[in-house]
């Protein structure tokens, strides 16, 4: 991997990057699920990670909101991770401060049984945030931001769990962005859904990197391509090929790329 | 729901009437050049064909582009094969109406004048008119058009084969030096070519609105 080396960082390009991974090395146990991975992310883009199941995207993305510490066996060989140029592993880092800035929407909507009003409100009421105008603001911008204020309007006292699936994801996004975040992790997030939901959502990934860092997880290569600025192939835990989707998906440089995205793989 | 990247077709599409509209004022500008012995007009023709080339190259790689990352289907999918398939063809009735400007430069050299052009002029109104008409026909999706172009282009042929026989069989009546009317038959010949090409466009129209060839 031509990219695996400090002094080229794959994704290193126009844009600023706000991820910095560094000879990063991550294991379960005695198993290591990612080798010297070396990327930028950069800001207000869309990243997407590609890659077989098993090959270590997710646990990667994972890595980027310390989601691993729940796992016990889970652990940094080497590395660093930084974010805004603050090491994520570092002693000092506050680890629910540090969520609060990278928010995370999963493979399956996870909404709260509370109202939908309630769902968003969640985590500014967690923040000591009590006052009803502010509340009322926050939630009318964050639904209007995941394109769901037009569909719930009129109904956000019912429970959130009588919304459709692909409404229920966007209620998630809307919650993450309750807080504000800087950066977005997305872990399959239409893998529940029918292609309108999922146009929908991808719609909102679309508008949403205005003004948030979107870092996505899929096993659709169509998604991937469809939204992304940039593409990492990950295979058995390496980064394999991490470029601009239109390079990656067109002219890809390595042989292992060009066999996965045209699914001549294995 | 119109999807975020549904702009990127509307471009193409841009690009292709671009390209459409050139190579159609290269092949116009050029016969009025040699019918008129303008040599200004000839080289405002010949001018024409690197940009004509270039759209032709954007086409191509925003066209590959859709399919890799867009996924089209239908219609879309429909549109992206014809807008490869008549680019092309765009290009290369480009071509023709830059060796039309060669060969009226030949003619300056050589004659100073073109000599009888009535057919030569009768031709090049009716291929411009199909690449205008079959170029209106992608812009309005207009079937009925397009097939009415396809119906012109055998007066076309018609009329490059009663050129043929006058310019070499009656070669005498034409009073211009032999090398002239040789240029000439290539000159109605390449008319006659772009003729062709409009045809050709027409039928991707009417595959691309009527899903069948």
């Amino acid at each position: 991997m031509s990219t695996s080396t400090p002094s080229k960082i794959a994704g290193a390009g126009t844009g600023t990057p706000i991820i910095k991974i560094r000879d990063f090395d991550f294991a379960y146990g005695d198993s290591q699920a990612l080798f010297n991975i070396n990327m930028d992310i950069n800001e207000k883009e869309v990243t997407a990670f590609i890659g077989p199941s098993g090959c270590g995207k997710s646990t990667f993305l994972r890595c980027f909101n310390r989601m691993n510490d729940l796992i016990e066996i889970a652990r940094i060989k080497s590395g660093k991770i930084k974010i805004s140029d603050v090491n994520i592993y570092d002693k000092d880092v506050d680890v629910i401060e540090l969520r609060k800035h990278v928010g995370m929407v999963f493979q399956k909507s996870n909404p709260f049984p509370k109202s939908i009003y309630d769902n968003i409100a969640y985590g500014l009421r967690i923040q000591g945030v009590k006052k009803k105008s502010i509340l009322d603001e926050v939630i009318e911008r964050c639904l209007r931001s995941a394109a769901l204020w037009d569909e719930v309007k009129d109904r956000l006292s019912e429970s959130a769990l009588g919304m459709s699936g692909g409404q229920q994801q966007r209620l998630c996004i809307a919650r993450a962005l309750a807080v504000r975040p800087k950066i977005l992790l997305m872990d399959e997030p239409c893998s529940a859904l029918d292609p309108i939901a999922t146009a929908k959502v991808e719609e909102l990934i679309h508008e949403l990197k205005k003004d948030y860092t979107i870092v996505i997880v899929t096993h659709s290569m169509q998604q991937a391509a469809r939204v992304s600025d940039r593409t990492a192939f990950f295979y058995l835990g390496k980064l394999i090929e991490y470029g601009q989707t239109d390079q990656i998906f067109m002219n890809p440089r390595d042989p292992q790329t060009e066999a996965y995205i045209s699914g001549r793989f294995g | 729901m119109k999807r975020f990247y549904q702009h990127e077709l509307e471009d193409l599409r841009t690009k292709l009437i671009l390209i459409g509209e050139k190579a159609n004022e290269a092949a116009r500008i050029a016969v009025d050049g040699f019918l008129e012995n303008d040599l200004g007009k000839i080289d405002q023709a010949l001018a024409l064909d690197d940009a004509i080339d270039a759209l032709e190259v954007e086409i191509d790689q925003a066209s590959v582009r859709y399919i890799t990352l867009r996924s089209p289907v239908s219609s879309d999918v429909r549109f992206i094969l014809v807008a490869i398939k008549a680019s092309h063809d765009l290009e290369r009735a480009g071509d023709e109406a830059h060796s039309i400007a060669l060969r009226a430069k030949e003619i300056l050299a050589c004659d100073g004048r073109s000599g009888d052009t009535v057919t030569i002029a009768q031709m090049s109104l009716l291929s411009c008119s199909m690449m205008t008409d079959a170029i209106s026909a992608l812009v309005e999706e207009d079937v009925e058009l397009a097939k009415a172009v396809i119906v012109r282009d055998k007066k076309v042929n018609e009329l490059h084969q009663q050129n043929f026989e006058t310019l070499t069989i009656g070669a005498h009546e034409d009073g211009t030096e032999t090398p002239t009317r040789f240029q000439k038959v290539f000159i109605s010949k390449s008319i006659e070519r772009i003729a062709d090409h409009a045809k050709n466009l027409a039928e991707e129209v009417i595959y691309l609105l009527e899903g069948a060839k």
